[in-house]
């Protein structure tokens, strides 16, 4: 089968990293550009990889979907609708996203904290490595634990490691039923309140605060949906708001001040730092909006065991908070291992690697 | 060919001043316990698979951190191997120790550091055993989810490097799901940090890379989990079912209603006789199989999916679906299940457990493979089998006095690992590949994967000297076992010399 929905466009994309690799020329990895604001600029070549498209396989009862890395993250997502299945980790798709940008980045949305990430739903991936071969790592099956697990080390790697032409992901039913509903508390004692919920078996699923009220999405099963919201009460809300809140379409994200996202320990106390904050990811994941120093965020993240990303574009120098020596040392030495001639995305995490 | 360390394939490894060494730590370590003299290093020559001895060198069991650390160093000056060990539980000879390397034994870090009930998180030293985690966090009504079945005795280390499961995997994940932190010794000696207290933390994800690299790639110091509250309830259901395509049918017909069971597991006639002999479980004994599945949560919910699964049970064409009355059915149910490998033991004098997985669908035409292949062996085999996520667990009969017989295990092993490839599946599932499967890593990856493999290794441990010849084939070594297994007329490393 080959139609504009779907093409096998490795044996091209193989071809263009063997002539970078000839004449080390660095590559600016691109689906749609749709994340353009995270990370460093690359100076390279663009490789575009939306050329490269299509699911690959899907059957619903082995819970698992094989797309080309160019395919659209909604089409994906559509797919697995219509058989009445999800991808839990909820990557946002900033409008156009493809499934290999959104694998590179590996940001998941609301219900991470409950569901996991995306690198947890990593089963395999096809990649283009720095030798100039197309590998496969992983593969469809829920358990494999033959080799290092590059599958999972490609999510969030920012397409430092490799070309990912294609991902196995493991998916999952839609929950019977959903109810979203939001709460009249200040963001001090909700981050409580959320810390003891959690040792509950409540059915929540996202978890956010906006400064005014906590919102809350509870999914499951008919019985212990209805429960939970006869317990805690408050007010129905759109289940649109999740959406929003994923694909950064709030009025809080509307951008006058950087943007960053600070990821903490779920239950450290609301920080004190200038600017409008939004807690998400049932404190997990706070956004703030400020101009103070990066480096005064960044230490207020360290303070409590977390670290801060700006998610303005070219603000700061490092947008990705910097790490000890020791640890950037070994970085450097794996991107060293699987990238020799340094031209996948060079700059994108950080200056050095 | 044999799996012990064979230098003429896996590579030459330094040779050791056992002297020069046990001076070296004797006096820049003087309170190290060091084990050296033979009778006591013997219960220290193989792990849980037993099968395969090597005497090691010496033995060190250290009780603090920069006694730890100070053999790293010790070995990285003096270029001696080192191999870490946990509880010495693994299934695939991961631990297995050398006979010119030291066994690091990590078994005497067993303290529970802190258990925060509002962060849900446990951070524990790495000897911690598996269910004690769970036991420390109950108060808060909290508990560790991965429970691989020697839960009692295996440590979280081990869980780690080994990124082991259990039968609840399908709906809680691997260890690399439930791990938060890792902080890790590199092999001069350097303390590293992998992941964070929040749930990510920048630069490549290393955590997800270390969680079973089977000790190859640093040693695991102290281990940050994430806790879950105790589900309120959990009901299983027993089906029984005349053939086992039918059994198959039914666990994607459950999947397909929307349904995903806490725990699904399968047995075959022979394992489901064998744990009714051994454990009085109750079992339908004249099913070809049963299912066991479990459902957790609230109570409603549960409630609900019983009934819900019951029926998909009936209409896959289960001959009966029992649900266990109370608690001490449910847990007899499980007994028999949890007690299938040492049922099945009782069978023949050996037995020899596999740990393949495979795409679901492809459960009927393996399964009829295995028995051909059984046939062909003449050896039986019961399987036990992780239905909700496609690991199987072939367990092969054997007596090892017989002559041959442990070769033809082997061999038949081996024969079944090489189908679960074939059909898309993996060699290992959760038991890891150690030195039991290192052959068979050959038929999963092509030499351009392994030289890669040998990369990711090399930027942690240029020198090789973290657990050798485990994990990663040399390409001579599937080189060698390539020409003993030709592959639909095609010899896999072209390219390599031939010894």
């Amino acid at each position: 089968m080959c139609s504009a929905d779907n093409a096998d466009n490795s044996a091209l994309l193989l071809e263009q990293v063997n002539q970078a690799l000839q004449y080390a020329t660095p590559l600016r990895i691109q689906g749609a550009n749709s994340k353009f604001f995270l990370g460093r600029n690359v100076a390279g070549q663009v490789l575009d990889t939306r050329g490269h498209r299509g699911i690959v396989s899907y059957d619903p009862t082995e819970l698992v979907i094989t797309a080309r890395c160019g395919t659209p993250l909604v089409e994906l997502v559509q797919v697995l609708e219509q058989a009445g299945q999800m991808l839990p980790c909820e990557p946002p798709s900033f409008g156009d996203a493809t499934v290999g940008g959104m694998l590179a980045s590996g940001l998941s949305g609301p219900r991470r904290p409950w569901a996991g990430a995306l690198r947890d739903y990593v089963l395999g991936t096809r990649v283009i490595t720095g030798h100039g071969k197309h590998l496969r790592f992983g593969g469809e099956v829920m358990k494999n634990v033959a080799g290092y697990d590059l599958s999972r080390l490609m999510a969030g790697s920012y397409g430092a490691l490799g070309v990912i032409t294609e991902v196995s992901l493991k998916v999952l039913p839609k929950p019977r039923q959903c109810l979203s509903i939001s709460l009249e508390l200040d963001p001090q004692r909700a981050l409580l309140r959320l810390a003891e919920w959690g040792r509950q078996p409540l059915p929540i699923s996202a978890a956010c605060h906006d400064g005014q009220r906590l919102h809350l999405r509870l999914e499951g099963g008919e019985g212990s949906v209805m429960a939970a919201h006869e317990r805690l009460g408050g007010e129905r809300l759109d289940t649109s708001f999740w959406t929003q809140l994923n694909e950064h379409q709030l009025s809080f994200f509307d951008q006058d001040q950087p943007l960053w996202r600070l990821s903490l320990p779920n239950n450290t106390a609301q920080l004190a730092l200038p600017g409008g904050q939004l807690i998400d990811w049932g404190g997990a994941q706070r956004w703030l909006k400020s101009d103070a120093d990066a480096s005064f965020i960044r230490t207020a993240a360290t303070e409590v065991g977390g670290h801060a990303t700006c998610y303005s574009h070219a603000v700061v120098d490092s947008p990705f908070q910097p790490m000890p020596d020791t640890l950037m040392r070994y970085q450097r030495n794996l991107k060293q291992q699987l990238d020799p001639r340094g031209i996948f995305n060079p700059g994108r995490l950080y200056a050095e690697l | 060919m044999n799996i012990l360390y064979d230098e003429r394939v896996d590579g030459a490894l330094p040779d050791v001043d056992q002297g020069l060494l046990l001076r070296t730590l004797h006096t820049r370590l003087p309170d190290l316990e060091v084990l050296h003299q033979r009778e006591e290093l013997k219960p220290y020559e193989c792990d849980g698979l037993s099968a395969y001895r090597t005497t090691p060198l010496l033995v060190v069991l250290p009780r603090h951190l920069d006694e730890v650390q100070g053999v790293l160093r010790i070995c990285h000056e003096l270029r001696v191997p080192v191999v870490a060990r946990g509880a010495g539980t693994g299934l695939s000879g991961g631990a297995l120790p050398l006979e010119k390397g030291v066994l690091l034994v990590m078994a005497r870090f067993n303290k529970i550091l802190h258990i925060d009930p509002d962060a849900r998180t446990a951070r524990v030293q790495p000897g911690v055993r598996n269910l004690a985690i769970s036991q420390a966090a109950a108060p808060f009504g909290l508990y560790y989810a991965p429970d691989p079945s020697s839960q009692i005795a295996c440590s979280i280390g081990g869980n780690v490097a080994e990124n082991a499961g259990g039968v609840h995997c399908l709906k809680y994940g691997l260890t690399v799901h439930n791990l938060l932190k890792i902080d890790i010794l590199s092999v001069d000696g350097e303390y590293l940090s992998l992941g964070a207290d929040a749930l990510d933390s920048p630069g490549f994800d290393l955590l997800a890379l270390f969680t079973g690299s089977e000790g190859m790639l640093g040693v695991i110091t102290e281990v940050t989990v994430k806790l879950l509250p105790k589900p309120q309830t959990a009901k299983v259901l027993l089906a029984a079912f005349d053939s086992v395509e039918k059994a198959g049918h039914a666990v994607a017909a459950i999947i397909a209603a929307g349904i995903i069971p806490a725990g699904l597991e399968m047995m075959d006639n022979l394992a489901i006789r064998a744990a009714e002999d051994f454990i009085h479980a109750g079992y339908p004994v004249e099913a070809q199989a049963i299912l066991l599945c479990e459902l957790d949560g609230v109570e409603a919910d549960v409630h609900d999916d019983c009934n819900r699964v019951r029926q998909v049970l009936e209409q896959a064409g289960a001959s009966e679906v029992r649900q266990a009355r109370d608690e001490d059915e449910r847990v007899r149910f499980w007994a028999g299940r949890k007690n299938a490998f040492p049922a099945v033991g009782r069978l023949a004098p050996d037995y020899y457990c596999m740990d393949g997985t495979i795409p679901r669908r492809m459960l009927p035409v393996v399964l009829q493979a295995i028995a051909g292949l059984s046939m062909h062996y003449n050896l039986r085999v019961a399987n036990v089998f992780h239905a909700g996520d496609g690991n199987m667990h072939p367990l092969i009969l054997f007596d090892a006095n017989q002559p041959g017989e442990l070769e033809r295990a082997e061999a038949l092993g081996g024969k079944i690992l090489e189908l679960c490839v074939k059909v898309g599946g993996s060699i290992t599932g959760e038991h890891g590949v150690g030195r039991e499967k290192i052959n068979q890593m050959c038929a999963q990856f092509n030499s351009d994967e392994l030289t890669l493999f040998h990369a990711v290794k090399a930027a942690f441990d240029p020198g090789g000297m973290l657990n050798p010849g485990k994990n990663i084939p040399t390409l001579h070594r599937c080189a060698e076992f390539g020409a003993m297994h030709v592959h639909m007329g095609q010899l896999p490393f072209p390219e390599l010399e031939r010894f």
